[in-house]
């Protein structure tokens, strides 16, 4: 009964050997201490940048994620519904869309960059890019995956084929469209802090990252690179959350 | 033989009459003819006709691949018929309530349903008021004596409880007949003795035309009012063997002399047709 409970804080192992090793390396200088500060300047260097500028480059990099992630599901989803409601249409599109969803994004840097000038447009529209080809490949597979004998039972039922599209196909396909929603915002997300690396940025954690390695500046340069850990973890979490309580019966 | 040279026997005026003493007591149900069905060079169904008697529960039983979910299927809609007439009671399928039971509940139930929507959906389908479909189905449940939580999604029940909800939603339509393709072969034997009676409860409470695709041959014969015996394909029937046994039936049944010979009798008729290959 009580070691059920204590197994709650089993993934706290993992973190508390990381920082104990981490600790240890600083501590006996192992590592240069200008490439690895010691985590607790790391950590401060973390506090005091989320309440400034790191804070504000945390938030750029979150608006420019969501709003590409939020972009490309807009255009995916009716997109791949249709796609995946017809089988025939779907193989007639697969070879450019595999090829596309194959193609690095991060090529297409260049060419957004002719279209949409250096802006924010670019970065979101190049992520948007990438997210919505991930997006668009899932949705429609989870259409057209759609279990057969629910579609007969809605057909035997009388349901016409907008009815079985709405009541069966559209809900059929949400746990692959969760899927691909998860994986479109992890690749929005490394479009767009590659994007604020390098296409003249003023700001993004992206752009926070590659300045403090110029000013080597090194506690603020892994503060940064944790804030994007977080923010990847936490936009996976946050859809894994919102699947668990709409689609609730995944996987079941 | 002769009850199935009854039901193979063509009739020219349409209208298939019943012949006293070997034929049904009322006017059959569903009236097949001439039914031709192929799946690329094999030939399934050829020239097929049928009669199946209202109010009765027929089992369908047949050597492995000979048609007998092709052909519910068929009479249900699920497939297209190449050639041949399918009438209930002289009315086209769409003309009529019917009910069909998958074997595999689990994919033929909606888990984003609770299982009380999930029973009353056909109702919906029919565009019956919401208020009438929650009464219709509150009447069913009641009617049918069943205890279970219908609030819960398919996917918290158990394998025999979600066929029974399968089952009901089957029947909330009030249909005028009702298929069942091997309801429960996806269950445990426990479960399967318990669904059985429960569909024994359910045909007796109805009197609903029941057409039921069994590969278990007791389950077959336990459960029938006839049991429909199917050659190879092309299918023929080998026999529509009458099963005398009084209902409600029990395990003790399963060893009346009369039960163990119609088994007997079904079971020869099905090796001869096997052995035919």
């Amino acid at each position: 009964m009580n070691t059920k409970r204590l197994e709650v804080f089993l993934p706290l192992i993992g973190v508390a050997g990381l920082v104990a090793i981490w600790s240890g390396a600083t501590f006996l200088k192992l590592v240069d201490p200008v490439l690895l500060p010691s985590p607790a300047s790391t950590f401060d260097a973390f506090w005091k940048g989320m309440d400034g500028r790191l804070g504000f480059d945390f938030a750029k990099t979150v608006y420019r994620t969501a709003m590409a992630t939020v972009i490309a599901a807009v255009i995916a989803i009716p997109l791949g519904i249709v796609l995946g409601a017809s089988e025939r249409v779907y193989r007639s599109l697969e070879f450019v869309i595999d090829f596309f969803r194959s193609t690095p994004a991060s090529a297409m840097f260049p060419l957004f960059l002719v279209l949409f000038g250096v802006g924010d447009e670019t970065k979101i529209s190049v992520a948007a890019f990438g997210a919505i080809l991930v997006i668009l490949f899932n949705v429609a597979y989870g259409v057209m995956n759609a279990r057969k004998t629910r579609l007969l039972a809605a057909k035997v039922m009388g349901a016409s084929r907008l009815r079985v599209l709405f009541d069966v196909m559209l809900l059929e396909s949400l746990p692959q469209t969760f899927v691909g929603l998860r994986n479109g915002v992890s690749l929005a997300l490394v479009i767009i802090v590659v994007a604020e690396m390098f296409i003249g940025s003023q700001d993004g954690l992206g752009h926070s990252v590659f300045e403090a390695q110029q000013l080597f500046d090194m506690p603020r340069m892994y503060a940064a690179i944790f804030a994007a850990g977080a923010l990847g973890y936490g936009l996976n979490l946050l859809f894994l959350l919102i699947e668990r309580r709409f689609v609730h019966w995944s996987g079941k | 033989m002769t009850v199935a040279q009854h039901a193979l026997r063509p009739d020219p005026s349409g209208v298939p009459s019943t012949a006293p003493g070997v034929g049904f007591s009322k006017r059959p149900h569903v009236t097949i003819r001439g039914l031709s069905k192929r799946f690329d060079t094999a030939v399934i169904y050829d020239n097929f006709d049928l009669d199946i008697p209202r109010g009765e529960l027929i089992s369908v039983f047949g050597p492995n691949g000979c048609g007998k979910s092709t052909l519910i299927n068929m009479i249900a809609g699920l497939i297209p018929v190449d050639a041949g007439e399918i009438l209930f009671d002289g009315m086209r399928l769409d003309e009529i309530k019917f009910g069909y039971v998958f074997q595999n509940y689990r994919e033929a139930l909606f888990p984003w349903m609770r299982a009380f929507d999930n029973i009353a959906y056909p109702l919906k389908m029919m565009n019956v008021p919401a208020a009438e479909r929650k009464a219709r189905t509150e009447k069913l449940v009641a009617h049918l004596g069943v205890k279970i939580d219908l609030n819960l999604y398919p996917y918290k029940m158990s394998g025999g409880q979600q066929q029974l909800v399968s089952i009901m939603r089957a029947l909330v339509v009030e249909p005028e007949i009702l298929f069942l393709d091997e309801p429960f072969s996806a269950l445990d034997y426990e479960m399967t003795l318990f669904m059985r009676d429960q569909l024994q409860k359910l045909f007796m409470e109805s009197g609903t035309t029941m057409v039921l695709v069994s590969h278990d041959l007791e389950e077959a014969v336990y459960l029938a009012d006839r049991v429909l015996l199917l050659s190879r394909h092309p299918a023929r029937v080998a026999d529509f063997k009458v099963v005398r046994s009084a209902r409600p039936r029990t395990d003790a049944t399963l060893s009346d002399a009369d039960f163990v010979q119609t088994k007997a009798h079904c079971l020869d008729v099905f090796q001869r047709e096997v052995r035919r290959a």
